[in-house]
């Protein structure tokens, strides 16, 4: 990476974190600390653990294959840390919410370091902002991390194997992933919260009620994605070929 | 004689339109979303975790837990940023020389 290109990417994410540090109330989607019985908090974390373990298995394998993926990997997480606190206001819903950054990740790390990033993001937020709990983390984990990163991923190379453009491939795979997380969101809520009453029609209800936010700002969250893929394809393709992105003779 | 790219980029009249375009764009998203959060300033503008999930989990009798670490407090959130800020900028200080150090030590011997 550049030395310019480092300084511009501090100053940017100092200029968030300013914003992120302003902001007063967690806008966060993620649950809450404490709202998941035990049983099910154990569950999701379960599920989440082998991930985040490939996670780091693919992150020390591809380091010692180029160590310059390392600080890439530590930028993403702060991508992903930025995006997925940023609250933005929906007008037609009169309510805030945020993309959650998994899309993109999920594109130029690949999945499994995708987990990985999007956990390290969650825990910070956890900690010292409020957004989700460590009791929830697994949850969390498994809705953005997991179905975001794969969804993103897998969505975008489907699409760019049946040749579709690449803005068009990352505005899918980011809306689909932002869509995903709030699915899964829905699952883990309804199944976690709902005692004595019904799953699907409790599971619905929360997805009914997510629509007018994340409808718009899934939207949004492909825009980004595909401004930032084609933005890197147009500029730094080079990374894109060492990412695995795309191939060394699909560069310009 | 070849020209530079940047000449090249400032002659091509359909990428300086798209780029207007891009930057009209961006200036109405900004210039809406200002107005849109001037004339809701009376009104709250909850996120989907006050709306959605915990409301809905409270009236099935599940309650969020205050958090581990309350940093809602003052302005101890500007420390923690403080601070993070700080480990952060050391953490990169110290990594900016490692990364550099092939590329000043390519340049000496350059030089030499």
């Amino acid at each position: 990476m550049k030395p310019i290109e480092f300084l511009k990417t501090s100053v940017l994410l100092a200029g968030a974190g300013v914003s992120v540090a302003s902001a007063g109330d967690a806008y966060a989607m993620h649950i809450s600390e404490g709202l998941l019985p035990f049983d099910w908090a154990a569950l999701w974390s379960g599920l989440a653990v082998p991930f985040i373990a490939f996670g780091l298995y693919r992150l020390r394998k591809m380091s010692e294959a180029d160590l310059s993926f390392k600080p890439l990997v530590g930028l993403m997480t702060a991508v992903v840390f930025i995006i997925s606190c940023m609250p933005i206001p929906v007008p037609t819903a009169g309510t805030c919410s945020h993309p959650c950054g998994t899309g993109i990740s999920g594109i130029l790390l690949g999945p499994s370091v995708s987990v990985l990033v999007t956990a390290a993001a969650l825990l910070i937020q956890a900690l010292f902002l409020a957004h989700g709990g460590l009791t929830t983390w697994g949850a969390d984990i498994v809705s953005m991390g997991v179905m975001g990163s794969f969804t993103g991923y897998l969505t975008f190379r489907a699409l760019r194997s049946l040749k579709v453009n690449m803005a068009a491939s990352a505005f899918a795979a980011g809306l689909l992933a932002d869509w995903a997380t709030y699915i899964t969101t829905s699952l883990e809520l309804a199944s976690g919260v709902r005692g004595d009453s019904e799953f699907l029609p409790l599971f619905w209800q929360i997805v009914a009620a997510f629509v007018p936010t994340q409808l718009p700002l899934g939207i949004l969250e492909g825009a980004i994605t595909a401004g930032m893929v084609t933005l890197l394809y147009k500029k730094r393709p080079d990374l894109l070929v060492k990412m695995r992105v795309i191939k060394a003779e699909e560069a310009l | 004689m070849r020209k530079k790219k940047s000449e090249v980029r400032i002659q091509n009249p359909g990428e300086m339109k798209q780029r207007g375009y891009s930057a009209v764009v961006v200036v109405i998203i900004l210039i809406f979303s200002f107005c849109a959060s001037l004339s809701f300033a009376e009104e709250k503008w909850p996120g989907v975790d006050e709306s959605v999930v915990n409301k809905i989990a409270k009236e099935h009798g599940r309650e969020a837990w205050e958090p581990l670490i309350n940093t809602d407090q003052g302005d101890l959130l500007l420390f923690v940023f403080l601070v993070a800020g700080t480990i952060g900028g050391f953490a990169a200080g110290y990594y900016w020389r490692v990364l550099m150090e092939n590329r000043s030590g390519a340049n000496r011997n350059r030089r030499a």
